[in-house]
């Protein structure tokens, strides 16, 4: 197989230019594998939260990158990564997705490891050479993944050793992860009621673009549109179908609305919108009768004033770059896993707020469903979006994506963060392809 | 009751789906009706889970005339569905209402691709005339917690 060139820092710099990228960051399979080694090699990415690894042995399966991983409450407290791979012949040593586990034990040969990755079992022995257990304890352990920090409840790894501490990495948007934990009235979320798991036929990087793309709902979601406005009459609704109408309803906004809302860039990639619903139900800032409970019971543990400073912030998607994009009103939370240069998985949580009621768990449920559901009304009209560009990324006759929007009057909002220009701006777009440019060119 | 005329019910509904009748099949539901495809085997509630789909009737009219609108996107073009109905059973309760289980086979062919579902599926039917109408229908499929690209047919 004749390989290519691995492109040079120069080579890689030109793809993505002040308001332009080339097609090829999307569609180029060597790309791919460049950015799975440089990229993903490197980034910090989310891996799992608190909730899910409540203790001792408590254990997820799932992938950083490509790489198959256990992710493991130790018995003191901290969480290890464990590449998902016998160190003896390869084989995944567990192939559950959640459990509890005081040793995970290969299918094959029937090695054992303890939850902390060491080596403690290994059958029929005697074939083995003398200074094997010495061999056994050093370098036959599961690999362990270089880097975990977690912040506030949300663990994320890192397969390079090196590079900036999470802290560093989150800077600002952090305070996006605490507009999340800081509304729940007990002070503290868990993921809850199941995941989505759904996949379409384009680059990653189109649901981490998309998701702060504030033209898009008027077109792609037009339909949608169209049918909740014209419901004037209101059939029966168990409240699933009054939550989602709305959302519906909100996606046709006209257009100064969008271009009201803001976008901010954060440095590393990360981005954020401003909210777009008036709603009052979508709001927390009401008086129905479900929010009015909610916010009392908030109050109580932080305070009249501090309820309303947290209920103030208003945030929907956050991009925490490359593999996270959430909102914090309805615990939405959505985690990139890349597959192949056109393929990519999105797995879709909801997180409770503990401590409000369970209605408003409900509503995010509901929320859930038709904003972020596989057979949602809203999200597989992006998916067939996605899958449309992609296949005109395929074409050579023409060779860049246009990312002009608002180019060139990028507004500083404090320092190092930027807002758009206008609520329509591309700029959260620009700002995620220049860190790519930063990963891709990083030495090292 | 008769099993062969609810048979013929759950074979003409899919009839209305794979000929795209789809107000016709909507007129088959009751006023307060769900139709549900739980995301998990055994799931209880789609409420307090997530669902593949969970319609009360305010969001089955809205499925349903968006299906019928040029610009949904995800339906252009249009798929083709099949429907093949087995393996029916039918247990009368004592509020007058039919539960009826049926394994189906229900195929997808849009842009080049083909995609089977295969589903466990529960009608409770209310008596309505000669005939009867669909007061909540579960659809359990085979691979319901696997990945999966976007679902819009109807089933």
């Amino acid at each position: 197989m004749i390989q290519a060139p691995i492109p040079d820092a120069a080579a890689l710099r030109a793809l993505v230019q002040p308001s332009r990228v080339h097609r090829s960051v999307y569609s180029d399979p060597a790309l791919f594998e460049l950015e799975m080694q440089r990229l993903w090699g490197r980034a910090w990415l989310f891996v799992a939260h608190d909730s899910q690894l409540k203790k001792p042995g408590d254990f997820i399966t799932t992938r950083l990158a490509r790489e198959p991983v256990i992710v493991v409450r130790q018995d003191d407290g901290s969480v290890k990564v464990l590449i998902n791979r016998c160190t003896h012949r390869g084989a995944l040593v567990c192939a559950e997705e959640c459990g509890n586990a005081k040793r995970f034990v290969c299918c094959y040969h029937g090695w054992a490891f303890r939850p902390n990755g060491d080596l403690i079992g290994v059958p029929v022995p005697d074939g083995y050479e003398k200074g094997f257990d010495a061999r056994k304890a050093r370098d036959l352990g599961l690999a362990e993944v270089a880097r975990v920090a977690s912040y506030r409840g949300f663990v994320f790894a890192s397969l390079s050793p090196t590079g900036p501490s999470l802290e560093d990495h989150l800077g600002y948007i952090r305070t996006s992860i605490d507009d999340l934990v800081d509304r729940a009235p007990d002070g503290e979320v868990e993921i809850a009621g199941g995941v989505f798991k759904h996949t379409y036929d384009g680059n990653w990087k189109l649901t981490i673009e998309n998701h702060i793309d504030t033209v898009h709902p008027r077109f792609v979601h037009a339909s949608s549109v169209a049918v909740a406005n014209a419901q004037t009459v209101d059939p029966h609704t168990d409240g699933a179908g009054d939550i989602g109408r709305r959302q519906m309803r909100q996606n046709g906004m006209p257009p100064d609305i969008w271009e009201k809302l803001g976008v901010w860039t954060t440095g590393r990639g990360h981005v954020f919108m401003g909210d777009y619903h008036d709603d009052k139900k979508l709001v927390t800032a009401n008086a129905d009768p479900v929010n009015a409970e909610y916010r009392r019971r908030l109050a109580v543990r932080v305070g009249e004033e501090r309820m309303q400073k947290i209920l103030s912030v208003q945030r929907f998607n956050t991009i925490i770059y490359p593999n996270v994009s959430f909102m914090s009103q309805f615990g939405q939370f959505r985690v990139v896993h890349p597959i192949s240069v056109d393929r990519t998985a999105v797995f879709a949580y909801v997180f409770r707020f503990k401590g409000a009621p369970d209605e408003m768990f409900r509503r995010s449920i509901a929320f859930a469903n038709v904003v972020n559901g596989t057979g949602s009304l809203v999200l597989t009209d992006d998916l067939e979006t996605y899958g449309r560009v992609q296949a005109g990324l395929g074409a050579q006759g023409s060779e860049w994506v246009d990312l002009s929007r608002g180019a060139d009057r990028d507004v500083v909002d404090q320092p190092g963060v930027n807002r758009g220009a206008t609520g329509t701006s591309e700029i959260g777009m620009r700002h995620q392809l220049s860190a790519w440019v930063d990963y891709m060119t990083a030495e090292g | 009751m008769d099993l062969a005329a609810i048979t013929a019910f759950l074979v003409e509904e899919g009839r209305l789906i794979d000929e795209r009748r789809l107000d016709e099949w909507l007129a088959l539901y009751t006023e307060e009706t769900s139709y549900w495809l739980p995301i998990k085997p055994d799931q209880t509630s789609p409420h307090d889970h997530i669902s593949l789909v969970y319609d009360d009737r305010m969001l089955l009219e809205l499925r349903v005339q968006r299906l019928q609108r040029p610009d949904m996107h995800a339906q252009t073009p249009v798929s083709r569905t099949f429907h093949m109905i087995g393996n029916v059973t039918a247990e009368a309760a004592a509020d007058g209402t039919v539960a009826v289980h049926s394994k189906q086979v229900v195929g997808e062919y849009r842009s080049n691709r083909q995609r089977i579902h295969l589903a466990t599926m529960v009608h409770v039917l209310v008596p309505a005339g000669p005939s009867y109408r669909i007061r909540s229908k579960r659809v359990d499929l085979l691979n319901c917690d696997a990945d999966h690209d976007g679902i819009v047919i109807l089933f």
